[in-house]
């Protein structure tokens, strides 16, 4: 009876869906105020029903309920409560109801926090929040409902993929899907403005703090991905150009430079087409994402769910969606003023730089991810595109970006004096090419010119921004003098800057480890010593374990260098009781300048193990950079500006305080 | 030219997938066993999803790495293997796609998408320092002042 009544809540949601997508927006025309302000009230009415109905599949899975076929499939009686939980997110049909749930999520934000931009603007921007979750709820009532049941019921359950039987993973989808749907946000609030043909100043510093909310859960989300199948899938890479690693990496670019585009929109007025154009962009790679990864027309590791008829439906709504907006856009685009004049020297054009680049490298993935699809559909022959192409990709565009950066964060707007610039710049170009040609020496990687230069880019984005910071603080006083700027309007210039030394932490990361990393394939006995970068490994032994739902054998290291005992490595290779699937468990002794990793292979006989042992220099840098990323976001949200605007618009809202958001716009 | 391109994608080279090892795969001749890892975690392993011949511990994929392990042994080079391979499997079974006329979208593409941004980014340029500083509308003016009119932050200020 009870996922009987979560299956109705859905129904009920998609009616309360529908409504919100029709009645505010025909209110916005005919300018009927209680038509528009419906709108609110829908959003959470919509929220109440999908949070029961995710709550009542939560409860199903935590009740071992397997006459519900979903959970009969993902859950079973030994997984741990933890896992059960994220076992609801776990497959195709959890999945799309997380995702229906945080859009509605969003819109209440949006219904919340929204008390000081005009209704028409407020009902138009949920109106067409509406008509996505319109999509997506359909699509799970017509093709994919999590509470369709069976009769008789197991006596047990399938079992959540071992894979995904960790805690990185249980959060890594919700925070990803956070991203991708956070997009939606930017895309209604840009199809809106379309609609009202009103694309100014005060529209990009609406959407601004939102699209920076869901870059930050798209960046994290990416990162704890990387993360996991570093530590999980025992191969010690931490990207590998998967298909659905890229569907998640095109909407980051274009949203990146989204942002960026925003801020000449707000600032400058320019370039407001082209944000328009990156809003619906951003959000529809998201959907392609969606897409690609449920669809199953991709084998890759991470297609869990793989099913032909629902991909047709997920591609009509993709041409609904895009097909829709883009006739809206160039219905539209003519009437869109051109904005403020800039000079060829100035930050608009850095800006613009960039966000070309972006783009660029967004549709070089796009290329690449597709290519093998549309070669097979067009017989051309079956080919693959994999990571020695995305490789080469990745180092014709970052380069450039890079550089960029640190001369845009500098520049002024409009007009930037080249000689001013030349002066500030020069001490941190000289540094960044002498650090550069230092790490060509031979005691550090004796003329490889890649880390050359990686690292000088790395040292030209760290030394331009601190040199920034420095003229911004010039007339300051101390600390004192710093923290009185932090708090008075600051953060968001300090987000910028802490984020963008994260992608200089990053490229350090990434040419290190690329360049540096050793790996070792070697077969030992108990009692062996490999020696891999002067590190000594012992190995132990294998011994048998249990867990709760799976056998392990456990290895066993000790691992020293120059006599002196590091850390002990306790690999494991698990085979879980219901999917047989042997699944490695790699064991890591983690540190800020390198990472010591043991895999355990096959079993050799006799006590002999096949293993790989590696050796992994500043790997860690690659996630802390994106964490710091992710942070500076976070700063840039919480600027007092935005915090003004809500402080303003709490006045007036009745139901700010129970709403999920971070903040306003 | 050649070899400087080789060094470059072997030094970003990524170790790929679930965790077989090669250690039973050894070489007399020395970097014989470097072509051997290089081959083979360039080529997918044909039953699995993304998979690397060198990860995969699929049965077709441990046969695949005998079989190119023995002709590797037998003094065969690293193009020789490729192009057997090529010749049994297909270029699907290359993760570096071969440059031929019909992968040529594929390695000319980008640079045709590169022209375009430049293109792009050229036009804008010229169209923006052509044209005169536009002026907001008295209303618009007047909603920006109204949004703007609490903040401290000096680059709302023009900067």
């Amino acid at each position: 009876m009870i996922p009987e009544l979560g299956h109705f809540t859905l129904i009920l949601a998609l009616c309360l869906a529908i409504t919100q997508a029709v009645v505010p927006l025909v209110g916005s025309y005919t300018r009927t105020i209680s038509w528009m302000a419906a709108s609110r009230s829908l959003a959470w009415g919509q929220f109440v029903f999908l949070a029961i109905s995710l709550a009542i599949l939560t409860y199903a899975f935590l009740g071992n309920d397997f006459s519900v076929i979903y959970v009969a499939q993902n859950g079973n009686t030994k997984l741990p409560d933890l896992y059960k939980i994220s076992a609801v997110w776990g497959a195709h049909e959890g999945s799309l109801l997380l995702w229906a749930c945080m859009l509605a999520a969003w819109s209440v934000a949006i219904a919340a926090f929204s008390r000081n931009l005009p209704l028409e603007m407020v009902s138009r921007v949920l109106s067409v929040m509406g008509m996505v979750s319109i999509g997506f709820l359909l699509f799970m009532l017509l093709t994919s409902n999590p509470f369709d049941r069976t009769f008789p019921a197991p006596f047990e359950g399938g079992e959540l993929n071992p894979m995904l039987q960790d805690p990185g993973l249980a959060i890594h989808p919700p925070l990803l899907y956070m991203g991708y749907v956070g997009f939606s946000v930017a895309f209604a609030f840009a199809i809106a403005a379309l609609m009202g043909g009103r694309l100014d100043g005060s529209w990009a510093r609406w959407s601004r703090p939102w699209t920076t909310i869901a870059w930050v859960f798209l960046t994290l989300g990416i990162v704890l991905g990387s993360w996991w199948a570093y530590y999980e899938l025992g191969w010690g890479g931490w990207w590998f150009w998967d298909p659905v690693e890229n569907a998640s990496f095109m909407p980051w670019l274009i949203g990146t430079a989204l942002m960026h585009s925003l801020a000449v929109t707000e600032k400058r007025g320019a370039f407001k087409s082209w944000t328009v154009l990156l809003a619906i962009s951003a959000f529809s790679l998201s959907l392609l994402g969606t897409f690609l990864v449920r669809s199953g027309v991709l084998t890759s590791v991470h297609s869990f769910a793989a099913d032909p008829e629902r991909g047709v439906f997920i591609l009509m709504f993709l041409l609904v969606v895009i097909g829709g907006s883009l006739l809206l856009y160039t219905w539209r685009a003519p009437y869109i003023s051109g904005g403020g004049r800039f000079d060829l020297v100035s930050r608009e054009t850095f800006l613009l730089g960039n966000n070309l680049l972006l783009a660029v490298f967004a549709a070089l993935v796009l290329l690449g991810t597709l290519a093998p699809l549309i070669y097979d559909a067009l017989e051309l022959g079956k080919i693959s595109v994999g990571f020695p192409w995305f490789n080469r990709m990745f180092l014709l565009t970052t380069p450039f970006l890079a550089l960029l950066m640190g001369v845009g964060a500098l520049s002024h707007w409009k007009h930037a004096e080249p000689s001013l610039f030349v002066k500030q710049l020069r001490v941190a170009f000289i540094i960044s090419l002498l650090f550069g040609l230092l790490s060509l020496l031979p005691v550090f990687s004796a003329g490889n010119w890649l880390v050359g230069l990686g690292m000088g880019l790395a040292m030209w984005v760290a030394s331009s921004h601190l040199v920034n910071v420095r003229d911004r603080l010039k007339n300051k006083r101390g600390f004192a003098g710093f923290w009185l700027d932090f708090k008075t309007g600051g953060r968001s210039y300090y987000g910028m800057i802490l984020a963008h030394l994260g992608v200089a932490v990053f490229i350090v990361g990434i040419t290190l480890v690329s360049n540096f990393g050793r790996e070792e394939d070697v077969r030992m006995s108990p009692g062996d010593v490999s020696e891999i970068a002067g590190y000594n490994f012992t190995f132990e032994g294998v011994t048998q374990v249990s867990g709760p739902n799976y056998n392990a054998s456990r290895g066993r290291f000790q691992v020293s260098k120059d006599g002196e005992h590091v850390a002990t490595l306790e690999p494991e290779k698990r085979a879980y009781f219901v999917k047989t699937m042997p699944m490695t468990e790699a064991a890591i002794d983690w540190g800020l300048t390198r990472d010591l990793y043991v895999s355990l292979g096959e079993p050799l006989g006799g006590g002999d193990w096949s293993l790989r042992l590696y050796y992994k220099p500043y790997v860690r840098w690659i996630w802390l950079g994106g964490f710091l990323m992710g942070l500076g976001g976070i700063l840039a949200v919480t600027d007092r500006r935005y915090r003004t605007s809500r402080m303003r618009s709490a006045k007036t809202a009745d139901t700010a305080n129970a709403a999920p958001a971070v903040s306003g716009g | 030219m050649r070899t400087f391109f080789l060094t470059l994608m072997f030094l970003l080279i990524l170790p790929s997938s679930h965790a077989s090892t090669l250690a039973e795969y050894t070489f007399d001749e020395p970097g014989k066993a470097e072509d051997f890892r290089t081959v083979t975690e360039e080529m997918r392993c044909l039953v699995c999803q993304n998979e690397s011949l060198a990860g995969s511990n699929a049965e077709l994929a441990v046969d695949l790495r005998n079989e190119i392990y023995d002709m590797m042994k037998a003094g065969r080079n690293k193009d020789e293997v490729i192009d057997f391979m090529v010749s049994r499997y297909g270029d699907f079974v290359l993760y570096r796609p071969p440059l031929k006329p019909s992968t040529y979208p594929i390695w000319f593409g980008p640079l045709i998408v590169f022209l375009i941004g430049g293109v792009v980014l050229f036009r804008i340029l010229k169209r923006k320092s052509l044209t005169r500083e536009t002026k907001l509308s008295t209303d618009e003016q007047h909603r920006l002042d109204d949004l703007l009119e609490q903040s401290t932050d000096p680059r709302d200020n023009n900067q």
